[in-house]
C-alpha cells in the first residue's frame, strides 16, 4: 500500500520535496542567487528525468486520485516546461531578491496542476485548481517595483475569484441534481435536464476562463503584459497546458452523455476564440501582449481537436501542447533575453534584429514558424493532427473556418519575421550575449521544434499511451 | 539480408556531410571541406559496393524486390501512412553503385578543379546534398518518398547550376531548369495521385502487385474508368512519364538541359550526364511491370518520345560549337536510347531484353559520359574557353585527357570492345525484334553519334596547331587525373559485365550473346561516322563550311536547335502572357485585390471597434464574463436543446 502510494504519487512527492528543500534554504542561512539558481535548475532537471522511471497506473484514496501513463506523460510535459523556464529566464531570476520564494510559488502551482490532472472528484478538482491559481497571482506581482505588475496580480486574483465563485456554484448545482461529485459516478446520473445543463455551463466557464476562451479571456492580455516574462510564459504554456489536459479528460470521461450539448458549445466558442484572438493579435505592438493574444487563438485550435470526442483528439492535443511548450517558450525566451538586457518589448524595435543577433533571430523565427504551423517545423504537424482530429466529425465547414484562421495567423507571425530579417532600423538592438543556460534552453527548444515533428515516433508514442 | 539499418547509412552519410559543411563549412573547414565531403562519400561508396556484393552474390536464381529497411514517418490512420524505406532490387542496387561511384569521382576531381574557389565549402555542401537526394530517390520504397527526393534532387540541381550566382546567364539557366522541371513535376504529382487513388497504396511492391494481376479490383477500376478517351491508368502512367521526361530532358521538355551547362563542369558530369537526368528512365523502369503488363499503349508513347529525342538531339549535336553543349545534346540522345529501349521491351524472359539493355546502357553511359564531361572540364580548365574554335592540337599538352577522352568517344560510338558497344547492341537487338521503325531510327542515330563525337574529338585534340596564350600550366593535378583514369577503365571494361545475369524484368537471369552478323551493320556505320569526322576535322580545311552551306537550311535549323526555344518563348511570352497573363493580372489587381483590401479594411475596423472591450477595468471584465455565462446558459437551455 505504502509502496503503491509512493510510486503513484511520485511526481507530486518529488515536487513537494524540492519545495521543502527551498523552504529550508530560505529559513536557514539562505544562499546567494548565483549558487542557488544552478542548484534549482539541476533539481528541476532531475525532477523531469525522474518522471520517466518507476511509473505505474492506479487509483488512490477511493477514486480521489488517479494515475495513468497518459497522465504521467502529461506531467512530464509540464515538468519539462518548468525546467525550460528556469533556464530561459536565468537573467531575470538571478536579479530577483526573493529567488527561493519565486520557485516555491511556482512549484506549489505545479503541484496544484499535478493534483488537478490526477483528480477523480469535483472537490479534489476544485481544491487543486485553486492551488494552481493563487500562487501564480502572487508570482505575477514579482516585479515588485513596477506598478503594472501589481495591477496584473490584482486583476488576476479578482478575476479568478469571480470565476471560482461561478465554478463552485456549478459544482453545488451539479451535486444537487445528481447527488454525487465523483467523476466515476457522475456519467450515469447525467440526463440533460435544464438544471444539469446550467450546472455544466457554469463548470464549463471555469475551464473557459482559465484557457482564456472568448468571451472569458479579457483578463489575459493585462495580466500577461504586466507580469514578469517568466510568469507570463508559465501562465501561457504550463497553466494552459494543464487545464487543457483536465478539460479534455473531464469532457470525454465525465460529461460524455452530454456530448451533443458541449459539442455545439465548443464549436461556437472555438470559432469566436480563433477569430477574436487573431483580430486582436493583428494589432498588438507589445511582444508580450502579442504572444498573449496569439496564444488565445492557439487555444481555439486546440478546441477544434477537442470537439472530435475521440482518442485521436486527445493524442492530438497532448502532442500539440508538447510542441507548444517548445515553440512558445522559445519565443518567450528570446523576448525575455531582449527585454531583460535592453528593456525593449515593442515589435517595431525588433526591426533589423538579424543584423546584430542572428542566433536569437533564427530561434525566434523558427518559433514563430512553428506557432504559425509552417512545415517542416513541428507546429505544422501539431496543427495538422489537430485539424484532422477535428475533421473526424465531418463538420467540414468548421475545419475550414479553422484553416482560414490559420492563414490569418500566418500573416501576423510572418510580419514579425519580416521585420527582423528585412526591415532597416536606425537604432537596432545591440549585440546581446544571452546567459549560457538561456542559450542551452533555446537550443533545446529549437531541437524540439524541428525534431518533434520529423520524428514520428513521438506522436506514435502518444497515441499508444491512449 | 534482413532489415538492416546500415543500408540507410548510404544516403545518410552524404546528408551528414551536407549538414556539417553547410553549417560549419565556411567558418571551420574553409580549405578542408573538399576532403571531408570526399571522405563521407568514400565511406558511402564502400558501403554501396558491399551492399551490391551482398545482394548479387546470393545464390538465388530469382532476384527479389525486397524492402530492406523501413521507417514509418507519418501515421495518419491505420491504413494510411507515409514511410521512408529502402527498396533493394537489381536496378536500385545498380544505381546505388553508379551514383556513389560517379559522385565519388566528381568529388575527387573537384578537389583540383574547384580549388581556390571562394565558395568552395558551399560547393561541397551542395554536392553532398545532391548525392543524398539522388541516393534517396533510387532507394525509395514508395511513390511519395520518390516524389520528395525527386524535388530535392531538383532543388540541389538548381543550386548547383546557379552556383556562379553573379553570372546572369547561370542564374537564368538555373531558373529555366527549375521552372521547366517543375512544370513536368506537376504532371508527375497528379499522376502519383491518380495512381495511388486507384491502387489504394503508395508502396511500390503492393502497387505493382495490385496493378499487374488481371483479377485485382484496383486494376479493373483503373482500366475501365475513362477520361477524354483514355483510361485512368493510362492517364496516370502518362502523367508520371511526363515528370520523368522533364527530369530526363526528353523532347519537348529538354530545353533546360543545354543551358544547365552554365554550372561548374564537374557538376554537369555528375548531375546532367550520369545521375539525375537518368532519373526519368529509372522511374519508368521502377514502374515497368505496370507499364508493360497493364498498359502497353503508354509504353509505346515512351518508346516514341525516346526515339524522337534521340535523333533530334543527335542532329543538333552535330552543329553546336560549345563543347559542353555538344555533350549535353549527346546526353539527351543517349537517354533517348534508354527510354525507347524500355518502350520496346516486354515483360518476362527473353522478351524483356529491352529493359535489361536500357539499364545496361544507363550503367555504361554513366561511366563514359562522366568521363567525357570531366575530360572536357580538363580541356576548359586548360584553354579557358568552351568554344571549339579556341581549341585544337591539344593532344601533346593533355596526354592523359587525350587518351581517356578517346576511350570514351570510342565507347559512346559503339566500337567494340568498349563499354558502349555491348549495351547499344542489346538496345538495337531489342528494337529490331519489336519495332523495325525505331530500329532504323536508332541505327541512323548511332551513326550520327559516332560522327559528332569524333567531330568533337578531332576539333579538340587535332585540327589546327595549338595557339595558347598566357603561361602554360600542366594538365591538372593528380586529383583531376585519377578520376579520368578510373572512369577510363570503366568506360573500356564495363561492357564485359554479365549484366543480364543481374538485371532483368522478372528477376531471373538473362543470357546475353553477341551476334557478329547483327553487330556488323551498326559497327560499320560507326566507323563511317568516324571516318567522315576525320575527313572533315582532322586538318583545318574549309570542308565543314562547304558541307554546311550545301545543307544550309537543315544546318541552320539544327544550329538553332530547331527553334524549339523560340517556340516556347512565343507560347509563353506572346500567347500565354497576352491571352492569360494580362487578363489574370487585371482580374487580380481589380477584383481580388479589391476584395482583399475590403476584407483587410473591415478586419481592421472590427478590430478597432472591439478593442474598446479591452478597457483594463476588472469590473467590466466581470460583466462580460457574466454575460458570457448567461448567454451560454440561455442558448443551451432554451434555444439549442
Amino acid at each position: 500500500m505504502l509502496n503503491d502510494f509512493l510510486i503513484l504519487m511520485k511526481p507530486e512527492l518529488t515536487v513537494t520535496v524540492i519545495l521543502f528543500l527551498l523552504l529550508f534554504i530560505k529559513i536557514g542561512k539562505g544562499m546567494k542567487n548565483e549558487t542557488l539558481l544552478p542548484l534549482i535548475q539541476v533539481l528541476l532537471l532531475l525532477n523531469f528525468l525522474l518522471g520517466f522511471f518507476f511509473n505505474k497506473q492506479g487509483v488512490l484514496f477511493e477514486g480521489l486520485y488517479t494515475s495513468t501513463s497518459m497522465i504521467v506523460f502529461q506531467k512530464n510535459i509540464l515538468n519539462l516546461g518548468v525546467y525550460l523556464i528556469s533556464l530561459l529566464c536565468a537573467d531575470w531570476l538571478r536579479k530577483t531578491p526573493h529567488l527561493p520564494e519565486f520557485f516555491m510559488l511556482m512549484l506549489s502551482a505545479l503541484l496544484g496542476m499535478f493534483f488537478m490532472i490526477s483528480s477523480g472528484n469535483l472537490l479534489m478538482f476544485y481544491l487543486s485548481l485553486e492551488l494552481a491559481t493563487i500562487p501564480v497571482a502572487a508570482m505575477a506581482n514579482f516585479d515588485l517595483e513596477k506598478k503594472i505588475s501589481s495591477e496584473a496580480a490584482m486583476k488576476m486574483i479578482l478575476s479568478s475569484a469571480f470565476s471560482s465563485g461561478i465554478l463552485l456554484f456549478g459544482i453545488s448545482l451539479l451535486y444537487g441534481a445528481t447527488g454525487t461529485i465523483s467523476f466515476a459516478e457522475l456519467p450515469a446520473q447525467l440526463d440533460g435536464s435544464p438544471l444539469q445543463i446550467m450546472a455544466f455551463v457554469f463548470l464549463f466557464t471555469a475551464f473557459a476562463f482559465k484557457l482564456s476562451i472568448v468571451p472569458f479571456h479579457l483578463w489575459t492580455a493585462d495580466v500577461y503584459e504586466g507580469s514578469p516574462i517568466a510568469v507570463t510564459s508559465f501562465l501561457s504554456v504550463i497553466s494552459k497546458g494543464s487545464i487543457a489536459f483536465i478539460f479534455i479528460s473531464t469532457l470525454y470521461k465525465v460529461f460524455q452523455p452530454m456530448e451533443a450539448i458541449w459539442y455545439n458549445m465548443i464549436v461556437v466558442l472555438a470559432i469566436a476564440t480563433m477569430v477574436i484572438g487573431n483580430l486582436f493579435a493583428l494589432r498588438q505592438q507589445n511582444i508580450k501582449r502579442f504572444l498573449a493574444f496569439s496564444s488565445i487563438a492557439q487555444v481555439g485550435f486546440i478546441l477544434v481537436a477537442i470537439s472530435s470526442n475521440s482518442p485521436a483528439g486527445l493524442s492530438a492535443v497532448v502532442y500539440f501542447v508538447l510542441i507548444y511548450v517548445f515553440s512558445n517558450l522559445a519565443a518567450f525566451g528570446v523576448a525575455s533575453v531582449i527585454s531583460e538586457k535592453t528593456g525593449r518589448e515593442n515589435i517595431d524595435e525588433y526591426k533589423g534584429l538579424y543584423k546584430t543577433n542572428p542566433f536569437l533571430t533564427w530561434v525566434l523565427a523558427l518559433a514563430l514558424f512553428s506557432l504559425a504551423g509552417v512545415p517542416p517545423t513541428a507546429g505544422f504537424f501539431g496543427k495538422l493532427f489537430l485539424l484532422t482530429a477535428g475533421a473526424t466529425k465531418a463538420d467540414y465547414w468548421f475545419v475550414t473556418v479553422a484553416a482560414l484562421n490559420m492563414i490569418i495567423s500566418l500573416y501576423y507571425y510572418l510580419r514579425i519575421t519580416r521585420a527582423m530579417f528585412m526591415d532597416k532600423n536606425d537604432q537596432p538592438i545591440e549585440k546581446l550575449r544571452p546567459d549560457p543556460s538561456a542559450r542551452l534552453a533555446l537550443l533545446i527548444c529549437t531541437a524540439g521544434i524541428i525534431l518533434t515533428g520529423l520524428l514520428s515516433w513521438v506522436y506514435d508514442y502518444i497515441v499508444k499511451l491512449n | 539480408m534482413n532489415s538492416s539499418f546500415y543500408i540507410a547509412l548510404i544516403p545518410l552519410l552524404p546528408l551528414a556531410g551536407f549538414i556539417l559543411l553547410g553549417l560549419f563549412g565556411r567558418s571551420f573547414f574553409k580549405n578542408s571541406s573538399g576532403i571531408i565531403g570526399t571522405l563521407f562519400l568514400l565511406a558511402s561508396a564502400a558501403l554501396a559496393v558491399y551492399v551490391a556484393y551482398d545482394y548479387f552474390s546470393g545464390s538465388a536464381t530469382i532476384r527479389p524486390r525486397e524492402i530492406a529497411f523501413t521507417y514509418t514517418w507519418l501515421q495518419f490512420s491505420d491504413t494510411l501512412s507515409i514511410d521512408m524505406g529502402v527498396l533493394l532490387d537489381p536496378i536500385s542496387v545498380m544505381m546505388l553503385v553508379v551514383v556513389t561511384f560517379v559522385s565519388l569521382m566528381v568529388h575527387i576531381y573537384s578537389l583540383g578543379y574547384m580549388k581556390g574557389e571562394e565558395r568552395y565549402p558551399t560547393y561541397y555542401a551542395f554536392l553532398s546534398l545532391f548525392t543524398f537526394s539522388m541516393l534517396g530517390l533510387v532507394m525509395s520504397s514508395n511513390l511519395f518518398q520518390i516524389y520528395i527526393f525527386w524535388e530535392l534532387v531538383g532543388v540541389s540541381s538548381f543550386l548547383l547550376i546557379g552556383f556562379y550566382y553573379n553570372k546572369p546567364s547561370a542564374v537564368a539557366a538555373a531558373k529555366k531548369a527549375f521552372i521547366v522541371t517543375r512544370f513536368a513535376d506537376l504532371g508527375f504529382l497528379i499522376g502519383i495521385l491518380i495512381l495511388s487513388w486507384y491502387s489504394g497504396t503508395l508502396d511500390f511492391n503492393t502497387l505493382i502487385a495490385r496493378m499487374t494481376s488481371p483479377e485485382s479490383d484496383q486494376l479493373k477500376s483503373a482500366i475501365t474508368s475513362s477520361f477524354l478517351g483514355l483510361s485512368g491508368l493510362t492517364w496516370a502512367l502518362l502523367l508520371i512519364f511526363m515528370g520523368g521526361a522533364g527530369k530526363s530532358a526528353m523532347f519537348p521538355l529538354h530545353i533546360w538541359l543545354p543551358d544547365a551547362m552554365e554550372g561548374p563542369t564537374p557538376v554537369s558530369a555528375l548531375i546532367h550526364a550520369a545521375t539525375m537526368v537518368v532519373a526519368g528512365v529509372y522511374l519508368v523502369a521502377r514502374l515497368f511491370p505496370v507499364f508493360a503488363i497493364s498498359d502497353p499503349a503508354a509504353l509505346e508513347v515512351v518508346a516514341w518520345v525516346g526515339a524522337v529525342s534521340a535523333v533530334i538531339a543527335a542532329v543538333i549535336a552535330c552543329t553546336q560549337t560549345d563543347i559542353k553543349r555538344v555533350l549535353a545534346y549527346s546526353t539527351m540522345s543517349q537517354i533517348g536510347f534508354m527510354m525507347f529501349a524500355l518502350g520496346v521491351s516486354k515483360y518476362g524472359g527473353e522478351t524483356g531484353l529491352g529493359y535489361t539493355a536500357s539499364m545496361f546502357h544507363l550503367f555504361t553511359h554513366a561511366m563514359f559520359k562522366a568521363l567525357l564531361f570531366l575530360g572536357a572540364g580538363a580541356v576548359i580548365h586548360y584553354v579557358h574557353s568552351n568554344e571549339m574554335k579556341d581549341m585544337g592540337g591539344l593532344r601533346k599538352y593533355l596526354p592523359i585527357t587525350h587518351i581517356t577522352f578517346l576511350v570514351a568517344c570510342l565507347a559512346i560510338a559503339g566500337i567494340p570492345p568498349f563499354a558502349g558497344f555491348f549495351s547499344k547492341e542489346e538496345i538495337l537487338l531489342a528494337a529490331h525484334e519489336n519495332s523495325p521503325a525505331i530500329y532504323w531510327i536508332a541505327l541512323f542515330t548511332s551513326g550520327l553519334t559516332a560522327f559528332y563525337m569524333f567531330r568533337l574529338y578531332f576539333s579538340i585534340f587535332w585540327n589546327k596547331p595549338a595557339h595558347l596564350h598566357g603561361e602554360k600550366h600542366g594538365e591538372g593535378g593528380f586529383a583531376m587525373m585519377l578520376p579520368l583514369i578510373l572512369l577510363g577503365i570503366g568506360a573500356a571494361g564495363a561492357g564485359f559485365t554479365p549484366f543480364g545475369k543481374y538485371v532483368s524484368t522478372d528477376g531471373s537471369p538473362l543470357e546475353s550473346h553477341i551476334d557478329i552478323g547483327f553487330s556488323a551493320l551498326p559497327v560499320a556505320l560507326g566507323v563511317v561516322g568516324i571516318v567522315a569526322a576525320m575527313w572533315l576535322y582532322l586538318k583545318p580545311t574549309n570542308r565543314p563550311e562547304k558541307l554546311a552551306a550545301s545543307l544550309s537550311s537543315l544546318y541552320k535549323s539544327a544550329y538553332h536547335k530547331f527553334y524549339i526555344d523560340e517556340l516556347y518563348l512565343f507560347i509563353t511570352k506572346k500567347v500565354l502572357f497576352n491571352l492569360v497573363g494580362r487578363p489574370a493580372a487585371w482580374f487580380d489587381r481589380n477584383v481580388v485585390d479589391g476584395l482583399m483590401n475590403l476584407t483587410g479594411n473591415s478586419t481592421e475596423a472590427v478590430s478597432g471597434a472591439i478593442k474598446k472591450l479591452q478597457s483594463g477595468k476588472v469590473q467590466q471584465y466581470a460583466i462580460y464574463f457574466l454575460g458570457g455565462v448567461i448567454v451560454l446558459a440561455v442558448l443551451f437551455i432554451y434555444v439549442w436543446k
